[in-house]
């Protein structure tokens, strides 16, 4: 096994008992990525003399000291591109500074490394809507590693390196973990800081890990949650250990089962495994209730006016002037935002700012944007009704493995429909987890498990049940 | 529903953002499309129910009126296309 192919922790030991270096895994995860990421595409830039030199420096006493994480390229590394898959930012942005998530995995040891893949500005669900390059499923080649983490997702399950951050507004962490087989993480709403992420919509974006255990799941999101003075809606409440209590196991825990969840949407092999990894936990000792979430039909819908709305706002400070790639003469100003922006955003994005634009204009707001935004409380309420009775939620994290590549292009609201069981927890700001099943024909698939707000130490216990019984 | 009419030119240009006539054409299709999905959002019953802004509750949180180090001028000004004077340089916008 390759030092790239390691979990975290096992790296930790090693580091500890002075077997190994951390120059050899950095060195290791650069012979990888440049051996065969060109078949993969997770990494669109990374700079191995930094990432050797922060080897040589690394504090090998920190929680992870020497260990290197991979960056999704909307999480800004000072002195590093922050391109967010656009050619808007392509070789026109260095990051004058640190993500606040970075800055504290940077305190916690670590090394930054490298930036991956991404659908263009976090907007998409394959990373097939990526301005750069296209990136393969490392487990089921020729199909779509999920989105928008895709870079993330494939780095980790390619064994390119042990651990990357996502970001994560519908689902962008929970289901390429899902559709590659790896551990997905979505924290509450709060619990990381935002500061340094590249704004998408800002009332539903959360940072989290993508790994390959639960246990290193929890290694990092020790690391990088917390309150953040610059991020106004980070929360002012110490973070737990969330690596404690890992392996308390599921006895006497309640885990509910939508109905709403378990529709003609979902195909019958995944709705099998899920079942199936119910039935694993009820044998652990869980007890498994059938619960509702009355509202779960409108999510969709009303996502698809809450985040471009919140995207069209966030995205306008891509106008050319303060950074990224302007036109060349612009005859007057409206001329330099309006063609730099056509030049620069690729068709999804520019269809979620339309789309933004058009429910906030005049006349719309209150039939669209208002309206989104109270069934967004009934969608809230629907959940912490529901965690009233139960302490977790298990449901699948898409109605299907990964699709071909190519398969929804040309359809985007087919695409948006696929979102329905991850966009909730954003939309109602409670944390998920995604976390491997068995393989359905070779093809990943894993189990959402839901929390309230705040419940990851919960669902990190429950996945790491899973996980133990895989 | 007929699924609403959506003038893809005149919002682009509230969004300002140039389409070519094919982009036109494609978005006024898939966005239609959309916007008639979304239109499902007029089946639930909201009379009476507060709006959501934010996941969770919290309103005008402040941090302590102290200074703290924040990035210099050149940090912001590193990744601007056009310069000069320590500020950013435009086409002229005012006419004398």
């Amino acid at each position: 096994m390759s030092l790239a192919s390691s979990s975290l922790s096992s790296l930790r030991q090693k580091l500890a008992a002075g077997e190994i270096s951390s120059r050899d895994i950095v060195q290791d995860v650069i012979n990888q990525v440049s051996s065969r990421d060109q078949k993969i595409g997770a990494f669109l830039s990374f700079d191995p003399e930094a990432a050797l030199t922060a080897a040589d420096q690394a504090d090998l006493s920190l929680p992870l000291g020497g260990l290197p994480i991979g960056i999704k390229d909307n999480i800004n590394v000072e002195g590093q591109p922050c391109t967010c898959a656009s050619k808007f930012l392509k070789d026109a942005f260095t990051s004058p500074y640190d993500a606040t998530a970075i800055a504290k995995l940077k305190a916690a040891g670590a090394i930054p490394f490298g930036r991956t893949n991404l659908d263009e500005f976090a907007m998409g669900s394959s990373t097939e809507n990526s301005g750069l390059q296209t990136t393969q499923n490392p487990t089921a080649p020729g199909h779509i590693p999920g989105g928008s983490s895709g870079g993330s997702a494939a780095a980790v399950a390619g064994d390119l390196i042990p651990a990357t951050l996502g970001s994560d507004t519908g689902g962008s962490i929970r289901q390429p973990a899902s559709h590659c087989g790896v551990v997905g993480l979505k924290p509450s709403y709060g619990r990381v800081s935002r500061f340094g992420l590249v704004a998408f919509g800002s009332s539903l974006d959360q940072i989290g890990p993508l790994t390959r255990t639960v246990e290193d799941s929890a290694l990092l999101l020790n690391a990088i949650a917390g309150e953040d003075p610059r991020d106004s809606t980070s929360l002012n409440e110490a973070a737990p250990d969330y690596s404690e209590g890992l392996n308390q196991g599921v006895a006497g825990m309640k885990l509910g089962l939508p109905k709403e969840y378990f529709t003609d949407g979902i195909s019958p092999q995944v709705r099998e495994r899920v079942e199936a990894a119910a039935k694993n936990l009820e044998s652990q000792g869980a007890e498994i209730v059938e619960i509702s979430l009355p509202h779960t039909e409108y999510a969709v819908a009303t996502y698809y006016i809450i985040a471009p709305a919140e995207a069209s706002s966030n995205l306008s400070r891509f106008d050319g002037v303060r950074y990224g790639n302007r036109i060349e003469n612009p005859e007057d100003m409206l001329e330099l935002y309006k063609d730099s922006r056509e030049a620069g955003f690729g068709s999804e994005v520019k269809r979620r700012i339309i789309l933004g634009t058009y429910v906030l204009s005049s006349g719309y707001y209150d039939a669209y944007y208002l309206r989104a935004q109270k069934v967004r409380t009934l969608i809230r309420r629907d959940f912490e009704q529901a965690f009233e009775k139960v302490d977790a939620i298990l449901t699948p994290v898409a109605p299907e493995t990964a699709p071909k590549m190519g398969d929804a292009t040309g359809d985007p609201l087919k695409h948006y429909l696929a979102d329905i069981f991850t966009i909730s927890a954003n939309l109602a700001g409670n944390c998920g987890i995604s976390v491997p099943l068995a393989p359905i024909d070779g093809k990943p698939v894993g189990l959402q498990i839901l929390g309230p707000y705040l419940g990851e130490k919960e669902i990190l216990r429950c996945a790491r049940a899973v996980e133990a019984n895989q | 529903m007929a699924n609403p009419h959506i003038d893809v030119r005149y919002v682009a240009n509230l969004a300002r953002i140039n389409l070519s006539d094919e982009e036109v054409t494609r978005f006024s299709t898939q966005l239609e499309d959309i916007m008639g999905y979304i239109e499902k959002l007029g089946e639930v019953d909201v009379e009476g129910i507060e709006p959501s802004a934010h996941p969770i509750e919290m309103s005008n949180r402040v941090r302590k009126d102290e200074p703290i180090p924040s990035l210099p001028a050149e940090g912001f000004l590193q990744n601007t296309p056009d310069q000069a004077n320590g500020q950013l340089r435009v086409p002229k916008v005012v006419d004398a």
